[in-house]
């Protein structure tokens, strides 16, 4: 007890568990607010595009969903590689927590992806860079799951884990200038740093508000989720049994 | 406004199927994702409150 205020405070599963159970209501709140306002731009405000008539309105679910399956892996490798160098139980529980909303979003894009193809460029699937290597992000997600289940000790499952997110996080570049590297069916980016953004601006912004809800989203459940894993692992620590008894 | 009616809107230029498959679809994966953490939360919850009930509480002395 005479540690409690010492710089790992926050690292602490206990710590963390109050924090982000006050802080979850918020992240669901801004998530729904932003979805619905990105709704009613990209459904109702978007005009029609001159060429892909109705059908590009799909891009307000599949480029949010492209970027956080990239984004949310990068995280996962970021707290794998912490939880290796400083053995911080939090940081490999972060990882775990955010792997199946990654996964989720990754096939989102796919899903999405197939659906934009088929009326644009007439197949489901095709074997370019760009959408090869997405599935090959989907099958990382995969894997990382599949092998931290199927590992007894949380021990060795985190740092299995670990290791497949972080040779894995080197298939993310691949993914985002696969469409400069190669020659791709799939156009290349339409929003850059460097250059002005080659469309209407209603639609740039009917998409960024549905990155922010995809965010806000990933924010809220991977910490709920976290919250889930603390509960499982740490349910012999005595704040566990303390919190417990607190609220019965 | 872009839509003159409902049936305009759900009928999208003819691409109603690509696009409500991809709302939709996406709708329900998020929706699923929600009910699944629900549930995992309370499955957590019982399996704590078992442990503390009848499961040995050791003290926790590395907490980090």
């Amino acid at each position: 007890m005479i540690n409690r205020f010492n710089k790992y405070k926050y690292s602490s599963p206990a710590t963390f568990y109050g924090l982000a159970g006050r802080l979850i209501p918020w992240f669901y709140g801004a998530a729904a607010l932003f979805c619905m306002a990105g709704l009613y731009i990209g459904l109702v405000l978007a005009p029609t595009d001159f060429q892909q008539s109705e059908a590009y309105r799909i891009i307000f679910i599949h480029v949010p969903a492209a970027w956080m399956s990239m984004f949310i892996y990068v995280v996962m490798a970021f707290w794998a590689a912490l939880g290796l160098a400083f053995n911080t139980r939090m940081s490999f529980m972060m990882a775990s927590a955010l792997a199946p909303t990654g996964a989720m979003l990754t096939f989102v894009s796919l899903w999405t992806g197939a659906l934009w193809g088929k009326p644009t460029w007439g197949a489901w699937w095709v074997w370019d860079a760009r959408l090869t290597s997405e599935l090959i992000l989907f099958f990382l997600y995969l894997g990382f799951m599949a092998l931290q289940a199927a590992i007894d000790d949380p021990r060795r499952a985190d740092r299995a884990g670990a290791l497949i997110a972080l040779v894995g996080v080197v298939n993310v570049p691949i993914i985002y200038f696969s469409v400069r590297w190669w020659n791709t069916l799939h156009q290349g980016a339409s929003v850059s740093m460097t250059k002005a953004p080659s469309m209407a601006s209603i639609m740039l912004v009917g998409m960024l508000v549905m990155a922010l809800a995809a965010w806000m989203y990933t924010i809220a459940a991977a910490l709920s989720r976290a919250r889930c894993i603390i509960l499982e692992r740490e349910r012999n620590a005595q704040w566990v049994a303390q919190m417990l008894e607190a609220e019965a | 406004m872009n839509w003159h009616s409902w049936s305009e809107f759900f009928y999208m230029g003819g691409y109603a199927l690509y696009v409500w498959g991809s709302f939709g679809v996406t709708a329900i994966l998020v929706a699923g994702e929600i009910l699944l953490l629900r549930s995992h939360r309370q499955k957590a919850l019982e399996l704590a409150l078992n442990t503390v009930k009848y499961g040995k509480v050791k003290n926790d002395e590395n907490e980090t």
